[in-house]
């Protein structure tokens, strides 16, 4: 009918959408240097008081859960949910055991919790996306990310606590000699010693990072279609959101399992001697 | 991107989770998973021993068995053979007695007809006592005449 009027929606609608992803996309951040909940603050000294809340409170959950479970763990007829706690423990332990093959009282708890824990963060992607923002806007809170995992911080936080148990196990396993030997000498001889050295700590800050940015992006990856899914119209969203969410039941507990997955594999190779 | 000091929090917490996870989560169940195949591995154990014991005590029933049987056909051979000796007894007994009585009655018999003799004699001396008595017209003295008639009576 009015093709300016029409072009006018259009620009109105993209612009409105930029700020719907920009929105479902910004973190409630807490500005240490002021005090002030903002946004804004791009600096680091801020805190994302919805990543930390989403963090520690999935992992307590995680732990009531298997608590509950393992707290009156009996040898006789399991109920239902020590069952689960159960074939959880059993599950982590047999996989860990195939990689780890030293004894270790660590491994194979941190492997559960890994597991446990980033399995619910990944789960939070299933959340309708605009469900708890919208709440939570409604009662003053302007921003909220559900999807702990699209945050650097946590992913960083969780492969910085592997690189440092890295470094840990490798001089548990090789002694300090032997790991500072190894990176200087291992995979060329002494002769290469500058470039050995290189290698190596390329090797082993790459373990980190790529352990962080695999779990960061695709689970980042996932949240924007579905807020691109969301900006459809309500009655088409349905078509390409039903099968988004069900190829993520699937994305979700395999993400969490690479990541524990890597961790064992990473904390097996650093431990044991070449 | 928006990195910042949040990271520590995941740190901190991460520790956190892992050393209660460790504390409170995984040695009760690993224990309680020990215990459970302890139990199974007891529980088929037993079997195993219960199996074994049925089967030393059906090799004690059969030989049991067995031996009852034997006992009681020897019982069996036993009694026979004591019945046969009994029956050979009585038959023995039996006619030992029936001898007896048979040698008893004939003894009686022959008793009798001694006696009967006897008294016949007596009677036929009598008889011809009377007899020629009459024919002598005179009272025979029987005192007198006694070793005679006991002579003929003797005779007859």
């Amino acid at each position: 009918m009015n093709p300016g009027g029409s072009l006018a929606m259009n620009v109105d609608a993209g612009s409105n959408a930029t700020d719907y992803i920009r929105h479902h996309l910004t973190n409630l951040r807490l500005d240490l240097t002021t005090g002030q909940i903002d946004s804004e603050a791009m600096h680091f000294w801020t805190l994302h008081v919805d990543t930390l809340v989403m963090v520690f409170g999935l992992g307590a959950f995680f732990c009531y859960i298997f608590w509950l479970g393992a707290r009156q763990a009996t040898a006789g007829v399991p109920g239902g949910l020590q069952n689960f706690v159960e074939t959880m423990v059993e599950f982590i332990d047999k996989t860990v055991k195939e990689t780890f093959s030293a004894e270790s009282r660590v491994i194979a708890p941190l492997a559960l919790t890994i597991f446990c824990w980033v399995f619910l963060m990944n789960l939070m992607d299933l959340i309708p996306i605009d469900m708890v923002p919208s709440i939570l806007s409604a009662v003053g809170v302007p921003y909220w990310k559900v999807l702990p995992s699209v945050d650097l911080n946590l992913t960083f936080g969780l492969s910085l606590s592997v690189f440092a148990l890295i470094i840990i196990y490798s001089t548990m396993g090789k002694g300090p000699g032997g790991f500072i030997k190894e990176l200087l000498f291992h995979p060329f001889g002494p002769w290469l010693l500058p470039f050995n050295l290189v290698l190596n700590i390329v090797e082993m800050v790459a373990k980190p990072i790529s352990l962080s940015l695999r779990l960061f992006g695709n689970l980042y990856a996932a949240e924007l279609i579905f807020i691109l899914i969301s900006l459809l119209p309500w009655w088409i969203q349905w078509s390409l959101g039903t099968p988004w969410a069900i190829f993520h039941i699937l994305v979700v507990p395999l993400q969490a399992f690479i990541f524990m997955m890597l961790t064992v594999v990473y904390l097996a190779m650093a431990y044991e001697h070449h | 991107m928006n990195f910042g000091a949040t990271f520590w929090g995941p740190m901190i917490s991460f520790a956190l989770f892992v050393w209660f996870t460790m504390k409170y989560v995984w040695p009760p169940i690993q224990q309680a998973l020990a215990d459970r195949q302890q139990q199974i591995a007891d529980g088929l154990a037993a079997g195993e021993r219960g199996q074994q014991e049925l089967e030393k005590a059906r090799e004690e029933v059969a030989a049991l068995l067995k031996e009852a049987r034997e006992q009681a056909s020897q019982i069996i051979s036993q009694a026979n053979k004591r019945q046969a000796e009994l029956v050979d007894e009585a038959r023995a007994e039996a006619r030992a007695e029936g001898e007896r009585i048979l040698s008893a009655a004939r003894e009686e018999v022959e008793r009798e007809v001694q006696q009967a003799r006897e008294a016949l004699r007596r009677e036929v001396a009598d008889i011809a006592m009377a007899a020629s008595g009459r024919i002598l017209k005179r009272e025979v003295d029987a005192k007198a005449h006694q070793d005679l008639i006991d002579e003929l009576a003797a005779q007859i």
